[in-house]
Parts: C-alpha cells; structure tokens; sequence
C-alpha cells in the first residue's frame, strides 16, 4: 500500500498512504470547524448575559489582544517557512524556523494565561455569568489547542533530530503545520467576533 | 465516600442485575482460562487492527447492548401492563427509559452499523483494510469503554435518569445531583470521539483506496450510504461533543451554560442537542437503506433501479438533515416564523425518501424475488418504515405538533422508523452478510421464525400506542389509567413477542454455529453483484489477493463474465499488512478510568489518567512500526486452501 | 501554486503582510472608525473571513493536488455547517420575537441579520 511513490510531488505527499494522512487530516480540521463553530454559536447566543459580573468592555484590553494576535500569525507565518525550508530540503531551517514558532506559541500561552488570571481577579471567572462561561470556554478551547500543538511540535522536533528529512517526518511536519494554521484561523475569528465586537457592543 | 453510597443499594431487580454480571463476568474469566484462552482473547482480538474483526467485536457488542436494552423495555412494558402497577418505581422507572433510549441509539444501532461497515465497505471497494487501521482500533475501544462506563451506573452510582434528550435544567446539578448524569455525559463523550475517528477513517477510505476504475458513480450504494454518513458524522459529531462538555463544566465545574443561575439558558441545550441529534437520526438510517438497497438488488436479482436518484437523494437527505432539528422542540416556545421555517424544511424531508422507497418498489417490480430471510426483512421493512414516515409528516406540522407532542403517538412514530429502519436491517444485514463473517450461513428455517415473531410483535407493540397517544397518554408516564388499559395490554403482548422473536435469532445463531454446513463458495447466496462476493470464504487477512478492475457498479457480475477471480496469479505482489497492537486498548483503557473518576468528580485521578493517555499518544508518536509484508508463496497458499483448489489449477 | 519551486517565500511574505495590515484594518475599524455598530460587525467579520482565506490558500496550501479536491470540499462544507449552527442558533434561540432580554438591541440586531443568513443557507443546500 505504501510502496507506490510518485516522484513529481513534495516527499510528504510521496507514499499513498502520506496522502492519506494529509487527506484524513483535512477532513478532521472540518470536524473541528463544526466544534468551534458550536462554542461561538454558544458564545453568541450568550452574549450580554453577565448577570452581576463585569461586562466584555469594561475589561477586554485592545493592547493586549492585539500583541496576541501579532504573536499568532507571526508564528502562523514562521511556521509557513519551515515549510517552506523543508521542501527546499533544509532539515536546519526546518528546525530552526520550527524551534521559532514553538517560541512564539509558548509567549501565546503566557499572554493568554496573564489575560485570564487578569480578568478572574477582576470577578470575571468560569462561574461568573453565563457569558463569562462561554467566554472562558471558547479562548480556553483555543489555548488548550494550542498547548497540544506545542507539544506535538517538541515531539517532532526530536524525531527530525532523530531521522532527518523523510516520508513520515515530513508528512508529519505539514499536518502540524496544517494544525497550526488552522489554530491561527480559529483565534482570527475569536479575536473579531469575541474581542473586537466585544468591545464595539 | 461509604461503600453504599458507591454501590446502588435497596433494589432487588438491581441486586439480581449485580448478581448476574458477577456470575456471567466470572463464568468467562473461568472459560478464558480453563480453556487456556487468555492469550487467544489478548493476540487474535484485543490487538487486532483488522477491520473485519474489529467489525466483528462492533457487532458482538451491539448485539449484548441490544439484549440489555430490550430489558428495559420489556421491564417499561411490564411496568404498563396493568394500571397503578407496582414493578417499577418511578425513579427507577425514569432511569430504565433513560438507559433504554441511550443504549439503543449510541450503543447499538450505530455500533451495529458500524460494525457492518467495518467489514463489509473496504470489501465492496476492493481495499485490503481501512486507511488508518490503528485508528480503527482505537475507535472500537473508545466505543466498547463509553458503552462500558455508561452501563457500569446502573449497579456503581446511580443511573442516569433525565431521559435520553437529558434536557437541562433538569439535568443540571442542582436538580440532578450524584454521579448519574456525569455517567450519562461521560459514556457519550467517550463513545462520541471513537465515532467521529471511525467517519473520518472511512470517509479517507472510500475516497482515496477505491479499487482501480471504481469512480465514485460505480460505488456500490450501501459504499455510497457509508460515505454520505460519515459526512454527517464528521460535522454533528463536534456538535455532540462540545453540549456534553458544556453540561460536564456546567455540573463539574459551576459554570452557567444550561443553568438557572447566572443568566443561563436551558433552552440551549436543546439547541445543541437537536443539533447533534437529528444528523445522528440520519446516521442511524442512511446506512440502512443501503443495506436495504443491497438486499433488493440481489434477491430480485436485478440492478437497482435508478441507482443515481438513489444516491441524489441520500445526498439530499443529509443536507436536510442539518437544517430541521428544531422540529423537536417546536413546542419550546419560538414564534411561528421559526417554526414555520422548520415545519417546512421537515417536511421537505420526505420528497427524498419517498423517491427512495418508489425506487424500491421499482426495483421489485416484475422481478424474481428470491424468499430468503434478510429478503423479507427488507419486504417488511418497506410498509412498516413508511406507516413511520407519514406520521412523521403529521409530527412535521408545527402547528398539529403541539397536539402530538410528547404523547404516545411520538413514541410510536420514532419506533416506527427506528425499528423497522434500522433494526430490521441490522438483522437483514447480518443475516446476509452473516457468511463473509463466519464462513457459515444461519439457519433460514429458524431465522424465519424469528422473524414473523418479531415483526408481528412489532406491529402489534407498538400499532396500538399511536392511538395511546391520541387519547392523550403522554411519554414517560409510569402509571397508565384504567382507561388505556386494553391497548397497553396489547402493547406489553406485543413486546414480549418481540423478546420472543429475539431469543429465538439467538438461538439460530448458536444453532447454525453447531449445525450449518460451512460454505465452500466465496458467494454464498449465489446472487452477490458487488466484489464483497468475489472473495473466498473465509476472507483471508489481505481481503485481495489481486485487486479487480471494476468497471459498474455490479462488479462481480462483470467479473462472473469475463472469468475474473481476485486470485490472478500473474499479478500477485507481496502485500503490506499493519502490525497488531496493544496500544489502542491500553489508551482508552486509561481513558476509561480517567472518565470514570470524572464522574465521582476525583479530579486528581481524572487529570492523572488524561496524562497517561497524552503519554500513550506520545509513545504512538514516536512509533515508527512500519508493518509487514504477505509474501507471494503465503498467498498462493492461502487463496489455494479458501478457494478449495486440489490439483494444479 | 505549489509547482514553482522557487527558493525564496513570496506566497508567504505576502500573505503575512495581508494577514498584519487586515488585522490593523479591523482594529481600526473597530476601535477609531467611528461607523455604527452593524457596520462595524459586517466590515470585521468579512475581513475574518479574507484572512481566513489567506491562511487556508497561501499558507495551508489547500489546492495542492498530492491531497486531491477532499480538502477544499470538506472546508467548503465546514464553512457552511459552522454558518448554519452559528446563524442558525442565533435565530431560534431568538425565538423569532423582537422583546428585549435586557442584553441591549445590539444583540437583537445580530439575531435579524443572522435570519438572513440562514435563510440564504436553506437554499444553499
């Protein structure tokens, strides 16, 4: 099953079932389209029920979430050129540009998790209001996402090391890299619809 | 925590439950090792990664989830038989037609299916097992721990007891406190990540290991039905996931999604659940029909008729199906321009499946019909599902909705199409392609008996509750009136005939495992049309020695002309087979324990077991087992034994 | 796309430089622009929905031909289930009628334009 290869395509695409990976994987981030997209419908249909706790307006932070954002696509991008670098052939920038993105997604995660102590200490907790729950679930979704994705990168970053450049660690490499961009789609969306309507409402 | 607050105590139906899984548990440890089979059960099955027996433990697990299942309804007819009986207490009334309804959607009608699609789709398209194997495993194990957590409530905590739908508030904590309904949402969620694994694996399967010239118009249409119900699996599945660790957060944690408090909205998770629970509908009965078109095709021995309109309306059927589900709560409270939009698209609902059910009849039409027993399942099917989709046009009319909602009459239509949909063809299913499985056939003489009973107790359980219903008995009730008494008699006769007619299918199977006589043809019925048929029986590992080129989609009847077997010696190449492993039952085994200190709320061992789990993942990660090969004279050997070759052929 | 080989990254320096000055676009529109509230909400969301596009063409390489066309099918499908769970939500969960739940018009305003929405989705399917 696995033995066909097809010299005209990147190495990732080389075995079938590489294909089938990377095919497997698309249909997966579809699945995850439908789960976010629930959580926003949950926040939406939420939204402005924060009984007694702070309203979005009072504590969201423009600053803050736009130093977020920044960070997320740069990472989005740096990621794009480890890629890039892998189908150049370059197992080093491979590495390196991925070491970034990793670096980048750990500072994510530090602003994230300073957003919400910020805003717990301000009586906007999890068990606050039915508005904060959806706030807190939908953000906590996405960073959970994204602490996984950090860890699956460090585990492929010790195979590269192990194995270098070939059909599985490539393969490997671009469905990360899928997932990353995708976790990148995801808070685009959350920044608009949850920060910046947030704010304007 | 008290010993007796762990265990359910004070019930004597339940105490008799506690001692027959003890007694049944260890008479098969006993078994396992008196007939030193420990090793058998741990390398050939709970290892496995080969799609037909992983199919095989799908299906032996419905049929057990279908036993208990069937216990409860019998105990909730038992319980309607007579007025102001006294069997069942209410609370322990509310918790059987709870697990009833659970058990029987997630635990055996979609196992069942998908067992059936398991073993059969990568044998229709000619592919030598699923895309991921691994992940498939994976899958069953995740299905066989939910169904395991969830059935554990009933003896250790309580069992969950705010209906199937477990609408919130009353499923929320305050209302619902204790263990019960964490069982309920935990059993679901693990199930539910083996079933959206189990779509993705086989949408990737049909779409990219079809076998050569296969396009997608000349799939087979049960092939056809799988892919279209992994469509609608990959997108409500999410939906599922999500409301259940909502309401989990929501019980567990104190946030405020369903809640009274905190500006909550209960409603809301009817949203979430309808949104999930009518694709899921369609999950459970689009495979059916194309069990149901398999049969008719080959017992009237003739190419389906108009086999693209059928595809173009299951196509249509599963878009519909993601924008009706407010037609289970039009009640709720929406204004008339909501229910309207829903009263209509519901409604639209029945333009496919009537084609389908026409297209049906066509194919019948001035055949030679061939009796045998999956045939007249599907024969039954045919009115019996139908009677089931005109009651639900009626159900379908918001305004007439208020009248029937929640009555008898619901309760009868939902059975209607479920029973006759899904479970008939899950026996029709089995029954047929019972010989690729076991390389036997079951008894058609005792498999006739089964039948009649059960579709005469079918019609005569559940004919009466329509007028139940229009006299005004509502669901859930756990004492009827004196007023209703003849026709829940009927009813409770009738249930009893069901059980009746499902012990004796057992008792077929165990019969025909003695007695039948082992098949020697690859096709067994001798009217097989697609490339299931073509390979010999019993099924070798690999499934194809060569894989066929296929060029409509009655493969095997072009394949009977031209002389072509799937053992071309010419063409024969060493085949590459994943490797069995333990892994995929170690990690949800983990799993398991993690959901299950979820339950009882111990979080340190929750987080515990959610690590070891992401250490199994890791250790996946970094394995790189590549499989092995099937080499050449291996297969000359093997195809040479299945296909029963003696000379020099 | 795919096919040039070229070494140096233009697909993706271009497509970080959109994704950066859309998001200054929608701060700005959001924060400074002054427009009211319903514009503010369609003008953010269809630039989301650009960047999405940017990300899932230029750098998820999305019509690469190793992965055939299940990819783009299946996002163009995700795309209109997560329209209709969204709107359609929204919509029902309004209940189809104008009272205030004390959540302000904004939120009502959000429920009529998301109708439209999943009206278009009914027959898009």
């Amino acid at each position: 099953m696995s033995e066909n290869k097809t010299d005209a395509l990147p190495l990732e695409y080389s075995t079938h079932q590489g294909q089938m990976n990377i095919v497997g994987f698309w249909i997966f981030l579809a699945a995850e389209i439908a789960l976010f997209s629930t959580l926003f419908a949950t926040y939406a249909v939420l939204f402005g029920r924060t009984a007694d706790s702070p309203a979005p307006a009072e504590l969201f932070e423009a600053g803050t979430v736009l130093i977020m954002t920044f960070i997320l696509l740069t990472s989005s991008f740096t990621c794009g050129l480890a890629i890039h670098n892998m189908r150049e052939g370059s197992l080093k920038g491979l590495m390196v540009w991925l070491a970034l993105t990793l670096v980048l997604g750990l500072s994510f995660l530090g602003f994230e998790i300073y957003e919400f102590v910020h805003y717990v200490s301000e009586g906007a907790a999890l068990g606050s209001s039915a508005f904060w729950s959806g706030f807190f679930v939908l953000t906590g979704t996405h960073g959970v996402h994204v602490t996984l994705g950090i860890g699956w990168m460090i585990a492929i970053l010790i195979q590269l090391k192990q194995r270098g450049l070939t059909a599985v660690t490539t393969r490997k490499v671009f469905i990360v890299g899928l997932y990353w961009h995708f976790l990148d789609v995801i808070w685009i969306f959350i920044f608009t619809s949850v920060y910046m309507i947030g704010m304007v409402v | 925590m008290q010993l007796d607050e762990f265990f359910v105590t004070g019930e004597p139906l339940i105490y008799a439950g506690m001692v027959s899984i003890a007694l049944v548990s260890a008479t098969v440890i006993f078994l396992l090792t008196y007939f030193k089979r420990w090793k058998w059960l741990w390398q050939d099955w709970l290892t496995t990664v080969d799609h037909k027996k992983i199919g095989i433990m799908y299906i032996l697990s419905a049929l057990a989830m279908l036993f208990r299942g069937g216990v409860d309804a019998l105990m909730m007819r038992t319980q309607l038989a007579f007025p102001d009986m006294n069997f069942l207490n209410s609370q322990h009334y509310n918790e059987v037609f709870t697990t009833h309804g659970t058990i029987m959607i997630i635990f055996m009608a979609m196992p069942f299916l998908i067992g059936l699609m398991n073993i059969i789709v990568p044998l229709q398209i000619g592919a030598r097992d699923f895309a991921f194997p691994y992940l498939n495993a994976v899958s069953f194990w995740s299905f066989f721990f939910g169904a395991m957590l969830f059935n554990l409530s009933f003896v250790i905590g309580g069992a969950p007891d705010a209906g199937w739908t477990n609408y919130a508030p009353l499923a929320g904590s305050e209302l619902s406190p204790g263990p019960g309904i964490n069982f309920y949402l935990l059993g679901l969620q693990l199930a539910g990540i083996g079933t959206l694994a189990t779509g993705i694996n086989l949408m990737v399967t049909i779409l990219r290991m079809r076998a050569p010239g296969m396009t997608l118009m000349k799939m087979p249409i049960f092939t056809w039905s799988t892919l279209i119900t992994t469509f609608i699996i990959i997108f409500a599945f999410p939906i599922l996931t999500v409301a259940l660790a909502l309401m989990t957060i929501d019980r567990i944690f104190g946030s405020h999604f369903f809640t009274l408090t905190g500006e909550g909205l209960p409603m809301m998770w009817a949203n979430l659940f309808w949104m999930w629970g009518h694709p899921e509908v369609y999950i459970v009965i689009l495979p059916a029909f194309g069990i149901f078109s398999e049969i008719i095709a080959t017992f009237a021995q003739k190419q389906l008729f108009g086999y693209k309109t059928m595809v173009g309306a299951i196509v249509i059927i599963a878009g519909l199906s993601f924008v009706v589900w407010v037609h289970h709560f039009f009640t709720m409270g929406a204004g008339a321009f909501v229910n309207s939009v829903f009263s209509i698209t519901t409604m639209m609902i029945a333009i496919p499946t009537g084609v389908k059910i026409f297209n049906w009849l066509a194919t019948l039409y001035k055949s030679k019909i061939i009796f045998t027993t999956p045939m007249l399942w599907t024969l039954a099917f045919i009115p019996s599902f139908t009677i089931g989709g005109v009651t639900g046009v009626m159900l379908g009319m918001a305004a007439a909705d208020y009248q029937y909602h929640n009555s008898y009459f619901l309760v009868s239509h939902f059975h209607y199409v479920l029973i006759p949909g899904t479970v008939f063809a899950c026996f029709a299913g089995l029954i047929f392609w019972y010989p690729k499985m076991f390389g036997h056939k079951l008894n058609e003489r005792i498999g006739k008996w089964a039948f009649w009973l059960f579709l005469i107790g079918f019609h005569l359980c559940f004919f009466p509750q329509y007028f139940l219903g229009l006299d005004g008995m509502a669901r859930r009730i756990f004492t009827v009136g004196p007023e209703w008494f003849t026709l829940n008699f009927l009813s409770t006769i009738g249930a009893f005939v069901m059980g009746l007619g499902f012990i004796i299918f057992v008792h077929g199977i165990i019969y025909s495992f003695r007695f039948s006589p082992r098949d020697i043809e690859g096709d067994s019925w001798g009217y097989g049309r697609t490339l299931e048929w073509a390979t010999p029986t019993p099924i070798p590992k690999y499934n194809f020695a060569t894989v066929p080129e296929v060029d409509s989609h009655d493969a095997l009847i072009d394949m009977k002309e031209k002389g072509e077997t799937t053992f071309d010696r010419s063409k024969l190449k060493p085949i590459h087979m994943p490797s069995y492993t333990g892994q995929p039952f170690i990690m949800m085994a983990i799993l398991f324990f993690a959901s299950f200190a979820l339950v009882f709320e111990w979080i340190t061992l929750a987080v515990i077991g959610l690590i070891g789990a992401i250490v199994m993942m890791f250790i996946r990660s970094f394995d790189y087992d590549e499989g092995y090969h099937v080499e050449v004279d291996e297969i000359i050997e093997t195809e040479r034994k299945a296909r029963r070759m003696t000379d020099d052929e | 796309m795919e096919k040039k080989h070229s070494k140096y990254p233009i697909n993706h320096i271009v497509g970080f430089a959109l994704s950066i000055t859309l998001t200054i676009i929608a701060a700005w529109t959001a924060l400074s622009s002054g427009l009211p509230t319903m514009w503010i909400i369609i003008t953010i969301m269809a630039l989301a929905v650009i960047q999405a596009a940017i990300q899932l063409f230029m750098f998820m390489h999305i019509t690469e031909s190793g992965a055939t066309n299940a990819p783009w099918n299946m996002m163009f499908h995700a795309f209109v289930i997560a329209a209709i769970i969204v709107a359609g939500s929204l919509f029902v969960m309004s209940f189809g009628f104008t009272h205030d739940h004390g959540g302000g018009d904004h939120h009502e305003g959000g429920g009529s334009e998301s109708h439209e929405e999943s009206q278009e989705d009914h027959e898009g399917h």
